[in-house]
């Protein structure tokens, strides 16, 4: 078959090219290599931060305080009132005797202070504990418990969250920017190395144009060198997104810092990652040499 | 229609030199055309429209029923598959051996090693050159590098052999040989051929059509033979 042999010819004259001019190639190769690296990194932080965020806002709870002289019949009515509330998952209900124990329990500082309070002089108030089941609606219901009577605030740990959220965007749109700025210092290393091999065959390239030898054939040889770089610079990235990730998930027993935060299981990601990285890097090999081809062959 | 036609064709370079201008002239098939001038005539210019290394700034130039000078880039290599050309400095390819470098175009083309081999065979057989097969240019002589180009040219049965000062590195023994092949593969394959050249002797010897450009201006156009020397170059 006619396209095969011209196919099976362009792959084997793009092998020779790469090794002769290898100092070139194995610096667009290492380019490759270190970018799909950052790749790589970047697309499993953003997939790990998009689940820390998740599993953050489902943990959260709203904190009702009970004004200090509140008595527990008016908790009673408060809960009783809460429970009708389809947007709420659960509630928890504690007394200021409640956190005075559990506070003294904590620290000997607070049981030596603390152990003097009677009922009456307890300075704490009485609180709810309350879970809603759709993070989204944590302001919402915030906001309607506030409108009761003897409440005196409502706390859900809105600002830790934004700035959370704002901290990973950070992170998140850095990697965005430091991977592109890399894409494109490949992509030039690339397109450069084809310049480089364009002009080191320019001989051979005039010859071929004046006998006859059609553009595309004149082209693909460095089209496919341009991919074959690429694939070879994503087969580093590729082992070390895999090794390097189910070790970091085995060492960390799949959870950062807390149990809130829990990683994606390896088997999840590290398949889908590698083959984005593989297609990456093929994508921007061809993308650059064509360029280089179209600017440089001038045919 | 005429195989060649050449029709009130101008070409000015982007530097203000006019290469060319008012160029018209028609060639049969089987024809053999000696294009002769100074150098900086326009003669190379002229061969070069041919083959499509130049295009024209104005009119038109057929070449086999293609109109040269509204081919586009990409097509070009349809027009160069139907013509050879011989160049001054052969352009071989030296890291190929002679036959690698004959069978170059239909490898180029995607053509099967089989079918390749009894052609490449062929054109060396015709220039005299099938015990050479294994040479690479280097090993060769002057004379041996072009008949392997003229091999080379020939190898798709070319209508029309475009000639680019072919015996201008050859000393006068070798150029005479190389001519007497030239004619015979214009007389046996009714190849037409189109040569550029400013050596007088071959010119005046072989007695054909010779077309004379001077400063970009066709002067002459002598009927075979009746081109002569006085008539200054």
């Amino acid at each position: 078959m006619k396209p095969f042999r011209i196919l099976s010819k362009n792959i084997k004259d793009a092998f020779k090219s790469i090794f002769r001019n290898f100092s070139l190639s194995f610096a667009s190769i290492i380019c490759t290599t270190i970018t799909l690296i950052m790749v790589s990194i970047a697309i499993i932080v953003s997939i790990n931060v998009k689940d820390f965020t998740k599993a953050i806002e489902n943990n959260l709870s709203i904190i009702v305080f009970l004004d200090r002289d509140s008595s527990i019949d008016d908790a009673t009515n408060i809960q009783k009132k809460l429970k009708k509330d389809s947007r709420i998952d659960s509630i928890i209900f504690e007394s200021k005797e409640d956190v005075k124990n559990q506070m003294q329990k904590e620290s000997e500082v607070f049981n030596s202070i603390m152990s003097e309070w009677t009922e009456e002089t307890n300075p704490l108030q009485n609180e709810f504990s309350i879970k809603v089941k759709n993070a989204e609606n944590l302001k919402a219901v915030s906001e309607s418990i506030k409108k009761l009577e003897h409440i005196d605030s409502v706390k859900y740990g809105e600002e830790i969250v934004d700035k959370l959220i704002v901290t990973f965007n950070i992170v998140e749109k850095a990697t965005i920017i430091i991977v592109i700025a890399l894409i494109l210092v490949t992509a030039f290393l690339i397109s450069n190395t084809i310049k480089i091999t364009i002009y080191s065959r320019k001989n051979e390239i005039d010859i071929m144009r004046l006998v006859g030898t059609s553009n595309i054939v004149i082209k693909l040889p460095f089209l496919f060198e341009g991919f074959i770089l690429g694939i070879i610079g994503s087969i580093v990235p590729i082992i070390i997104t895999i090794y390097g990730y189910i070790l970091t998930y085995d060492k960390l027993n799949g959870h950062l810092f807390s149990n809130i935060i829990k990683l994606e299981n390896p088997s999840n990601i590290i398949f889908k990652v590698s083959i984005v990285i593989v297609v990456i890097g093929a994508v921007v090999g061809m993308l650059s040499s064509y360029r280089s081809a179209r600017k440089y062959l001038k045919i | 229609m005429e195989l060649i036609e050449v029709k009130n064709c101008y070409k000015i370079y982007k530097n203000g030199v006019t290469a060319l201008a008012d160029i018209n002239l028609s060639i049969k098939k089987g024809d053999f055309v000696f294009i002769i001038g100074s150098t900086a005539s326009g003669k190379s210019s002229l061969i070069k429209m041919l083959y499509r290394e130049e295009k024209p700034t104005k009119g038109n130039v057929y070449v086999g029923g293609i109109n040269v000078a509204k081919l586009r880039n990409r097509k070009v290599y349809k027009l160069r598959r139907k013509i050879g050309i011989v160049f001054q400095d052969f352009k071989l390819l030296p890291k190929l051996n002679v036959y690698e470098n004959v069978a170059f175009p239909l490898e180029s083309m995607g053509i099967k090693k089989k079918d390749i081999k009894p052609r490449v065979l062929e054109a060396l057989e015709r220039v005299g050159l099938k015990e050479k097969v294994h040479s690479f240019p280097n090993q060769l002589s002057g004379g041996e590098c072009q008949r392997v180009c003229i091999a080379r040219a020939i190898i798709n049965k070319p209508k029309v052999l475009i000639c680019d000062e072919p015996t201008g590195n050859l000393d006068p023994k070798t150029s005479k040989e190389i001519m007497k092949l030239i004619d015979y593969i214009n007389k046996e394959m009714h190849t037409t051929v189109i040569m550029a050249t400013h050596d007088r002797d071959i010119v005046n010897r072989m007695k054909k059509r010779v077309l004379l450009i001077d400063h970009g201006i066709l002067k002459g156009d002598f009927a075979k033979g009746s081109y002569k020397e006085n008539e200054a170059i």
